[in-house]
């Protein structure tokens, strides 16, 4: 790893006969210890250290909203909307989880009040005609709404810490699902959830076509990161990162940790109960399962894959989890591109030198052929399934991975076999983890073909539980977080 | 009266069962520090082993073995393996992830629970699985005093749970591997000093506990017949807060926990409606978890600087 490294260059001198003044010399060692990113990256990390955070946010905000323009529409345009959703909620969980270092195991269900009180407050669900705010009123009403009850969710945070405070979260979590399935079924419509809610409206214009929605939420979006990136540098973002670094160092420095923690809390709720509110008009639809634990472990899944303290990362993670697994999974020829694609760009990022990857990818490939032709011989039925994708990748892999006639009993024992082989790949040393790859690279292009390709709904909930136990084993600080100083103690 | 004797008896089977998967819980949690949200996928996995043994061999209604040895085989193979993937979770996600800061074990417990769960899903499909238990184990077999009955499944469960609580508690506190257990739970850079192969302690801590978990499982794929692949998530949910009702770290606790909650569940559903019994549990829980965190047996610990 790039950490043991020698320093790129020797810590600055101190003023001869004595230590430097007003530096830590330790950290002042450590800020040499950058991570080093492979040289044909360089130039671009340079470039973008040139360009400043405002302008970067400005030309990413024009890019995104030339999109439409270009000729995105229907499913792509549902696939924007949803990502710019995720972005703009990992962005509110980065807040408690990120900055403050709250574990908030409930948020989702903040995203769900959003969604219900806009939902509430316009349609024909409240009294016998119904309330129809318009949205300058019915926004701030949800948005004052969802602080009030994020400070009160935020409550337990001054006396737990750590595992508890994520377990009664959890729980909140569970118990707001609930309450919107059980609860008042007249008012909430329980399993059936609320239906016909009005468009986003305000001074007789109302928001009704997809594209109006992105545009919204793009703005919602960049107002929101423009807000927190001057947040983060004022005196709160400082206190949250003080709190979550120590919250005993943080009170010895009369920093009011308690009040600093609910604030943490408040924020990230209304950023949720914003993104609900858009969510729950451009659905002109809620139902309790839209706010369950497999949404919350998405949004995880998109902070920590970007990184979880940084608004770029977050922003990022959220649109990648999103445009992934929404957009290309849907499509098993999409789908194998994302699949192969990764392979080889693991296996180029982390295999050095080229002579080592040259033999792990002829020795992947030959022993495709070879099994695949020894297998045919012995029994014909056993590679007769061909690949359960399509597309100009499934013929050019048709002769070299198996798939038996009936795929699907293969398929489970090849994706546990697999399972052990990775883990097995993971605790081996040196020439051994050399060894197995190419059998697990050509077991994982088997069960890809076999079975997971066909059944992309679950592939995708397995791909969020891999990328969430990958990234903190492999990762912590996400793709573009840098590696934070930590102090062992 | 009987109603009430009825549903004490029904709160406390049900009780053993999340005293069970909370001492692995409070175990796991002891040595490690962690919470272990994939514990609860484990009592998943015990389930649908205790399944597939039915299946193997003959199916519910036409067994080629004897009950008492298919028992056996359902209880033992359910162990071996949620206790043999319990220890391979750890060795492969959590081993590495000791020194780092307490947030990211916490995710990638998340993440491995996500994956087990979706994982079942893969192999075993969404439908729900039943076992059939009264199909080889009579309903009318058990004790009946007066008007309240007790199903042979019903006892099975009490006095294989006392049984497996008690040795644990003997296991803890009378064995040299308990009292390893006990010293790495204390502390654990000064038991590696002394000697202990911390290591393998917790792995051995991770299988003990995971095995309890599996034996649940089965447990209550006989007693409420249902397997999915979701039943995993709401018992570990329980089971964590049993283990902290009762005070985290201590096995007596976790049983209380455990019983104290099957019976709150048993007697809301009995006497208020079984629509509202989840929330006024989780709201029980949550009211317990703010007003005494060190749990009923627990001790306030001083937080160490």
């Amino acid at each position: 790893m790039s950490i043991d490294q020698p320093p790129a260059s020797p810590p600055p001198a101190g003023p001869p006969g004595g230590p430097q003044v007003g530096a830590d010399e330790w950290v002042a060692r450590q800020s040499h210890r950058q991570e080093q990113l492979p040289a044909w990256l360089r130039p671009a990390q340079q470039l973008a250290g040139r360009v400043g955070w405002w302008p970067r946010l400005a030309i990413a905000a024009l890019v995104a909203a030339a999109l439409p323009a270009l000729g995105l529409g229907g499913f792509q345009l549902q696939v924007g909307i949803n990502a710019l959703l995720l972005a703009m909620l990992a962005l509110g969980l980065n807040v408690t989880v990120g900055w403050a270092g709250l574990l908030d195991l409930g948020y989702v269900a903040f995203f769900g009040f959003g969604a219900y009180g806009f939902a509430l407050l316009s349609s024909g669900q409240l009294g016998s005609a119904g309330i129809h705010l318009p949205a300058y009123l019915s926004l701030p009403v949800v948005m004052v709404g969802a602080a009030i009850l994020g400070l009160l969710v935020g409550l337990p945070s001054r006396r737990l810490i750590g595992d508890y405070l994520a377990i009664v979260t959890l729980f909140f979590g569970e118990a707001f699902l609930e309450f919107t399935t059980n609860v008042a079924p007249g008012t909430l419509g329980g399993a059936n959830g609320i239906v016909g809610i009005d468009p986003i409206q305000a001074f007789g214009f109302q928001l009704t076509s997809n594209t109006g929605y992105f545009y919204l939420l793009l703005i919602l979006l960049v107002a929101t990161m423009a807000a927190l990136r001057l947040l983060d540098s004022s005196r709160t973002g400082r206190a949250w990162r003080a709190v979550r670094e120590d919250p005993l160092a943080a009170a010895s420095m009369t920093i009011p940790v308690s009040r600093v923690k609910l604030m943490a809390f408040a924020f990230g709720a209304v950023i949720a109960a914003l993104a609900g509110t858009v969510f729950a008009a451009q659905q002109i639809s809620v139902f309790p399962p839209d706010f369950n634990t497999a949404y919350l472990i998405l949004i995880y899944a998109g902070l920590i894959l970007g990184g979880a303290g940084s608004i770029t990362g977050a922003v990022l993670g959220g649109l990648v989890v999103v445009i992934t697994l929404d957009g290309f999974l849907r499509s098993p020829t999409e789908a194998g591109y994302i699949f192969y694609g990764l392979i080889v760009v693991a296996l180029l990022v982390k295999l050095r030198p080229w002579r080592k990857l040259g033999g792990v990818v002829a020795a992947t490939v030959a022993l495709g052929f070879a099994a695949h032709a020894i297998t045919g011989a012995i029994s014909a039925s056993a590679v007769a399934g061909g690949p359960q994708s399509s597309g100009w990748i499934a013929s050019a892999v048709r002769d070299w991975v198996i798939v038996p006639a009936s795929p699907k009993a293969a398929g489970n024992i090849g994706f546990v076999v697999l399972v052990c082989l990775l883990i097995a790949l993971v605790q081996a040393r040196g020439w051994w983890r050399t060894a197995l790859l190419p059998p697990a690279i050509y077991l994982a292009a088997c069960v890809w073909e076999a079975r997971l390709v066909a059944e992309p709904s679950i592939t995708r909930q397995i791909l969020i539980g891999v990328v969430l136990i990958v990234m903190m084993n492999s990762r912590p600080q996400g793709l573009l977080g840098s590696r934070r100083v930590e102090v062992i103690t | 009266m009987d109603f009430f004797v009825q549903e004490l008896v029904n709160g406390v089977t049900t009780g053993a069962l999340y005293a069970l998967v909370a001492l692995g819980f409070s175990m796991v949690y002891g040595v490690l520090k962690l919470l272990n949200f994939a514990h609860g996928d484990l009592y998943m996995i015990g389930a649908f082993t205790g399944y597939f043994v039915i299946q193997w061999f003959g199916g519910p209604s036409a067994l080629t073995i004897p009950v008492p040895l298919l028992l056996v085989i359902m209880l033992v193979l359910a162990a071996g393996l949620a206790g043999g993937l319990g220890v391979a979770i750890e060795r492969f996600a959590y081993r590495p992830l000791r020194n780092a800061p307490r947030i990211a074990p916490l995710i990638t417990a998340i993440g491995i629970s996500f994956f087990l769960e979706n994982s079942a899903l893969l192999l075993f499909g969404g439908q729900t699985r039943v076992y059939n238990t009264p199909d080889f184990i009579s309903l009318s077999s058990g004790l009946s005093i007066g008007p309240v009955t007790i199903s042979t499944v019903q006892i099975m469960v009490l006095v294989l749970g006392a049984a497996l609580m008690i040795s644990l508690q003997l296991l803890v506190n009378r064995t040299r591997l308990g009292r390893r257990m006990r010293a790495v739970a204390a502390d654990r850079e000064a038991a590696e000093m002394l000697g202990i192969n911390v290591n393998m302690t917790i792995a051995v801590t991770f299988f003990l506990g995971s095995a309890l978990a599996g034996v649940a499982g089965v447990m209550a794929g006989l007693m409420f017949n249902q397997v999915t692949n979701l039943i995993g998530f709401i018992v570990g949910l329980k089971a964590f807060t049993a283990a902290v009702v009762g005070g985290i770290g201590s096995i007596p606790g976790a049983m209380l926990g455990g019983l104290l909650i099957g019976m709150a569940e048993s007697f809301i559903t009995g006497y208020v409606s079984s629509t509202y019994t989840n929330l006024i549990v989780f709201g029980i829980l949550i009211a317990v978890m703010l007003l005494r965190p060190s749990g009923l047996l627990g001790r306030a610990q001083l937080q160490k600087v």
